[in-house]
C-alpha cells in the first residue's frame, strides 16, 4: 500500500478518540456539585497557584537531549551507507564520536549530569 | 458483480486453502484485484480503507484490552494471587467488564484547566499508537505501509506521545500531573537517545531501514545472533530503555503512585483515563514488536544451520505465530522487570542514562560497524 496510506491512520485514532466520549456523555450519569471540578489535591481545597515554577535541571537535560538527538539523525543516514563507504565512514564516524565525546565529557565534568 | 475472483483464488491456492497464512499477499492480491475489476479505483480505496480501518481498530481494542488482562495476571502470579479470576473462564472478560465500568462514568470537566489543551492531549496520545502501529510488519505480505525509512519513521512518530503526556500533565491545572509530566519528560526525552543508537548498531548490519528488508535480511538467521556481541549488548539496552520509554516500572517515575497519584492524568476521568491507559499498554507493544522486528527476527522461524527435519517443522508454524510468540515474550520480560525490581530515583535515572548507557551505546556502535567494514558478521 502507498504511503497516503498514513492518513487513514490519522483519521482512524481521531474517530477513536473523538466519537467514544461523545457514547459516554450520552449514556454516563451527570450530576452538579462545586466541589467536584476541583483538581485532586489529596481532597482538601487546592493551595496556591498551580502552575508553579519547576527545577531548572529539567531544561538541562531536554539541552542535551536536543544536542545528542540531532546526532542520531544524523547518524540514521551514515548508517545506512556503511557497508558500501567502508573504511572512509568508519573513519569519520570515528572522528565524529570523539568531538561528540569530549562534549558529554564536558558536561559531565561540569556536574550538568548530576540531579540536585 | 463478477464472481470470477472465486478461480483466481483457487489458481492461487494450488495447495490447501490455509497456504494464505504463511503468505497474505495469497488473500489480499486477489481481493485487490476483484474490487479493482468490479468497482471504481475510488471505490476500491474507499471499500479497502474501511476494511483495514475496522480491522485496526479492532486488533487495537484487543491488543490493549488483552494486555491489561495479561499484566494483572503476571502481576498476581509473581505476588502469589490468584488476579481477576470471577468474569468468564479464568476472568478473561474482566478487561472488557472494566472498560463499559469506565464508558458509564461521568467526565469531570475540572475547574480553571485549559479545556483545549485538556481535550487534544489524548488526541496526541492515541493518534500517534496508531501511526506508529501502521509501519510495522505483522507477517508474511501482512503490513499496512512499507516505509523505506520504516524504523526511523516509527521511531519519530512514537516520540510524539511525549507531547500528549506534557499537555496532560501542564492543561490539568493540578499540582501533581505537572510534576508528573515534567519527570516523565525527562525520562522519555533522554532514554529516546538510548532506543535511537541501539536501533542504528542493527541499521549498521543491515544497511537499510526498511522494516520489511530487514526481516528478509534475517532470513539466514537473527540478527541477535548474527551481529556477535555488539548486537546482543544493543539488545539489553534497547529492552532496558524501552522500559523506560513507555514509563513502566521500574522505571515510572511519571506516575509514582505513592508520590503522585496517577502522574500526568491524574484529573482524567472516565472514558478519557482509559484512553491514556489503553495507549501506555499499546505502546508496550509497539516497542516491544520493534525488538522483535529489529533484534529477534519479526515473522522468521527460527532455524538452526543444517538440521532440515527441524527446520522444516518450524517452517510449518504460521509467521504470524511467530511474530506473536516473540513480541509477546517481550512483552513479558518487560512485565517481569515492573514487578520485581524497585523504583528508581529521579537522580539514579538519569545517572543510568547519561553516565552509562549513552556510552556504552556510542562505543557498542564503533564496535559494530568496525565488524561490518572486516566482515566479521555471520
Amino acid at each position: 500500500m502507498s504511503n497516503e496510506w498514513l492518513v487513514l491512520f490519522f483519521i482512524l485514532g481521531a474517530i477513536f478518540v473523538g466519537l467514544v466520549p461523545v457514547f459516554s456523555g450520552i449514556v454516563a450519569p451527570k450530576s452538579f456539585n462545586p466541589q467536584k471540578n476541583d483538581p485532586y489535591e489529596c481532597g482538601v481545597p487546592t493551595e496556591g497557584i498551580t502552575w508553579l515554577q519547576f527545577n531548572v535541571g529539567y531544561y538541562l537535560f531536554a539541552i542535551l537531549f536536543l544536542i545528542f538527538d540531532v546526532e542520531t539523525v544524523l547518524v540514521f543516514p551514515w548508517a545506512v551507507v556503511m557497508k558500501e563507504v567502508g573504511m572512509t565512514a568508519f573513519v569519520e564516524i570515528v572522528i565524529f564520536f570523539f568531538i561528540l565525546g569530549l562534549g558529554l565529557l564536558y558536561a559531565w565534568k561540569k556536574h550538568a549530569l548530576i540531579w540536585e | 458483480m463478477r464472481f470470477d475472483f472465486i478461480a483466481s483464488y483457487v489458481s492461487a491456492f494450488t495447495g490447501p486453502w490455509w497456504k494464505f497464512l504463511y503468505d497474505f499477499s495469497l488473500l489480499t492480491t486477489p481481493v485487490h484485484e476483484w474490487l479493482n475489476g468490479s468497482v471504481s479505483p475510488f471505490w476500491t480505496t474507499v471499500i479497502e480503507m474501511v476494511v483495514v480501518g475496522v480491522v485496526f481498530l479492532l486488533f487495537y481494542a484487543v491488543v490493549g484490552l488483552f494486555l491489561v488482562y495479561a499484566e494483572r495476571k503476571v502481576c498476581a502470579f509473581i505476588q502469589n494471587r490468584l488476579g481477576p479470576n470471577r468474569i468468564g473462564p479464568y476472568g478473561i472478560f474482566q478487561t472488557i467488564a472494566d472498560l463499559v465500568k469506565l464508558l458509564f462514568k461521568e467526565i469531570i470537566p475540572i475547574k480553571n484547566a485549559d479545556s483545549l489543551l485538556f481535550n487534544i492531549a489524548p488526541y496526541i496520545v492515541i493518534i500517534v499508537n496508531f501511526m506508529a502501529l501502521a509501519a510495522i510488519p505483522y507477517a508474511n505480505g501482512l503490513h499496512a505501509i512499507d516505509f523505506n525509512i520504516g524504523i526511523f519513521y516509527i521511531l519519530a512518530v512514537s516520540s510524539m506521545s511525549v507531547v500528549g503526556v506534557l499537555l496532560a500533565g501542564w492543561s490539568s491545572n493540578s499540582k501533581y500531573s505537572l510534576i508528573g509530566a515534567m519527570r516523565s519528560g525527562a525520562q522519555i526525552v533522554s532514554y529516546e537517545l538510548s532506543i535511537g543508537l541501539a536501533l542504528i548498531t542493527i541499521v549498521i548490519l543491515s544497511g537499510t531501514m526498511q522494516l520489511s528488508e530487514i526481516v528478509e535480511a534475517q532470513r539466514t538467521g537473527w540478527f541477535i545472533f548474527k551481529g556477535h556481541i555488539p548486537a546482543i549488548i544493543a539488545f539489553i539496552i534497547y529492552v532496558i530503555s524501552s522500559t523506560a520509554e513507555i514509563n513502566r516500572g521500574p522505571f515510572d517515575m511519571a506516575e509514582a503512585e505513592s508520590e503522585l497519584t496517577a502522574g500526568y492524568h491524574t484529573e482524567y476521568s472516565g472514558i478519557k483515563f482509559a484512553f491514556f491507559y489503553l495507549a501506555e499498554y499499546i505502546n508496550m507493544f509497539i516497542v516491544a514488536s520493534i525488538a522483535a522486528t529489529m533484534f529477534l527476527g519479526g515473522w522468521m522461524p527460527f532455524h538452526i544451520g543444517n538440521l532440515e527435519g527441524f527446520n522444516m517443522v518450524m517452517d510449518f508454524i504460521p509467521p504470524f505465530i511467530w511474530y506473536i510468540g516473540k513480541t509477546f515474550f517481550i512483552i513479558w520480560i518487560i512485565m517481569l522487570f515492573k514487578w520485581t525490581f524497585p523504583r528508581l530515583r529521579i537522580d539514579q535515572l538519569l545517572t543510568l542514562e547519561w553516565k552509562y548507557l549513552l556510552p556504552i551505546n556510542l562505543v557498542n556502535i564503533l564496535v559494530m560497524s568496525f565488524l561490518v567494514l572486516k566482515g566479521w558478521h555471520f
